[in-house]
């Protein structure tokens, strides 16, 4: 079996800017046949062969989950981001053959909730666009509150409020509108699950403000997904295959595992799904643990990492790979 | 305490404090002692945002005294879980997020609150719970789906079609009720003796 979710071979079939940062990709199957089902706040891991490497980057689909047609992404160029989003941005074009992953969701709607409060900053708006097509369709209650830059960086602002108007809150920066959360929050009917997705900064906010006011932990959903974060190369040894592989500055550990030729498991590549996880077998030196997976004290142990985003500086890391 | 078995045999804790704008608390005859015990760790103010349920049972009057004088904002004494449901209901379907959910006292009385607080769609995980007084049991016949309360024999009668049950451990958060199932079902009449398993 090989690692991640079953791949997708699919044709670019649009590319469509919204707007001076944002940019959607519509994929269909290179077969013809539909795509495979999913849920509102599903991504999909995207393979770009940027010259010499493969980059592999998840991004929320939001699309129609009825839609069997295709998927469509939209992705955020960050000019200094590690480069997927640029190759995407400068080097994909209507007619190119890609390959994708299969949808896998680690931020799906609670569908025991009374009620689904959408909490949404900038690009965090994709995987809502998705989940909001699936409630409409199922009656569903929700309430979208969405912050965004400026009225030109709104995303797909104006096609929710014309869609869904009522439910649809806007808030600029730029006019100084904010939240009101703890009174947005402390007026929710029982039962509501709220479900944010956005900065880090408006995810601690969301997840600290409600745990004051005594939500349960169960009702609060987010999706973060990190970038793995650059730094110093640092050398590992590949026990299992025996291999001692170099991982580059601007390299994860996965990548540089994958660019060796050992297949190492993975679904999310954001530290957020926990199907990276490696055993440490021995080590001398300092983990750079930076996923949302390994609790604190599985941190400390050291006896395990998570290759997708986390790093090592030190003499020897030894992993059961 | 009582102790889990098979995963889904539940489990109790011991009640604590928590952040929220309305504490509502369910408790019968000697889970009355759990919220006293909170309340010797709670702030001062603590239960002027509590709304109490109490159903004394056996215990009689024992603990009513001491629960006024906790003063809580409200605090109901009834006769029974039934004569309670109607005021539980309409606090629940008032309540907001922020709600706590404290239960006390006899497993069966937990477990039909819960499910009330579940059905309202509070996480079940996120509703405390402290076991207190008898741990007789609430079975449901799997056989005439009838419920009978406070079992403490086991085997013992189904109250609804009379087979005699053996008492498992196998719960339903559902149902709120333990699993009572035929025991003489592959030699009919061989029935062993009852004996009190649940005081």
């Amino acid at each position: 079996m090989s690692a991640g979710a079953a791949k997708i071979s699919v044709t670019v079939a649009e590319v469509t800017p919204v707007n001076e940062l944002v940019t959607r990709f519509r994929f269909v199957r290179r077969d013809g046949g539909p795509m495979p089902t999913f849920s509102g706040g599903a991504h999909t891991v995207v393979e770009m062969n940027d010259q010499n490497r493969v980059r592999r980057n998840p991004y929320s689909i939001m699309s129609d989950p009825a839609d069997r047609e295709g998927y469509s992404i939209s992705i955020r160029r960050d000019d200094s981001g590690r480069g997927g989003s640029l190759f995407m941005h400068r080097q994909v074009r209507p007619g190119m053959e890609m390959v994708i992953s299969n949808p896998v969701n680690l931020f799906a709607l609670d569908l025991r909730a009374r009620k689904h409060l959408l909490l949404a900053g900038g690009i965090g708006i994709t995987p809502f666009l998705a989940q909001i097509k699936q409630l409409s369709a199922m009656n569903g209650n929700f309430e979208l509150h969405y912050c965004v830059r400026t009225p030109s960086l709104a995303s797909y602002a104006d096609e929710l409020m014309a869609n869904y108007r009522p439910r649809v809150h806007l808030y600029h920066d730029d006019r100084g509108e904010l939240i009101d959360l703890p009174a947005l929050l402390e007026g929710q009917p029982l039962g509501t699950h709220v479900y944010v997705c956005g900065p880090k900064g408006m995810i601690g906010w969301v997840r600290k403000t409600t745990a004051a006011l005594g939500w349960p932990r169960e009702s609060v959903h987010h999706e973060e997904f990190l970038a793995p974060a650059s730094g110093k190369p640092f050398e590992v040894t590949l026990a299992r295959s025996n291999k001692v592989i170099r991982v580059g500055e601007h390299q994860s550990l996965l990548e540089a595992i994958e660019a060796a030729g050992v297949e190492a498991p993975y679904l999310c590549r954001g530290g957020a799904c926990g199907q990276c996880e490696t055993d440490v077998l021995e080590y001398d030196g300092t983990f750079l643990h930076k996923d949302h997976w390994l609790t604190p004290s599985q941190c400390a142990s050291g006896a395990k990492i998570m290759p997708c985003v986390s790093r090592f500086e030190g003499k020897t890391l030894v992993l059961d790979r | 305490m009582l102790e889990g078995s098979i995963p889904s045999r539940p489990v109790y804790g011991v009640l604590e404090m928590r952040p929220g704008r309305l504490h509502l608390m369910v408790a019968d005859a000697e889970g009355a002692q759990a919220i006293l015990d909170l309340a010797a760790s709670a702030f001062p103010d603590f239960f002027a945002g509590a709304h109490i349920i109490y159903l004394p049972k056996k215990s009689g009057d024992k603990f009513v005294a001491r629960l006024e004088q906790l003063a809580p904002a409200q605090l109901y004494v009834g006769p029974s879980y039934e004569a309670a449901l109607p005021r539980l209901r309409r606090i629940l379907a008032g309540a907001h997020m922020g709600l706590q959910i404290y239960l006390a006292g006899t497993e069966g009385l937990m477990g039909q609150a819960m499910l009330e607080a579940t059905q309202a769609g509070i996480p079940h995980s996120a509703i405390q719970t402290e076991h207190r007084g008898s741990t007789a049991r609430r079975v449901q016949c799997v056989h005439c789906k009838g419920v009978t309360e406070d079992v403490t024999h086991d085997p013992f009668q189904c109250a609804h079609c009379g087979l005699h049950l053996f008492v498992r451990d196998h719960y339903s958060r559902r149902i709120a009720a333990f699993q009572g199932v035929r025991i003489d079902a592959e030699d009919p009449g061989n029935i062993p003796e009852s004996v009190e398993r649940f005081r």
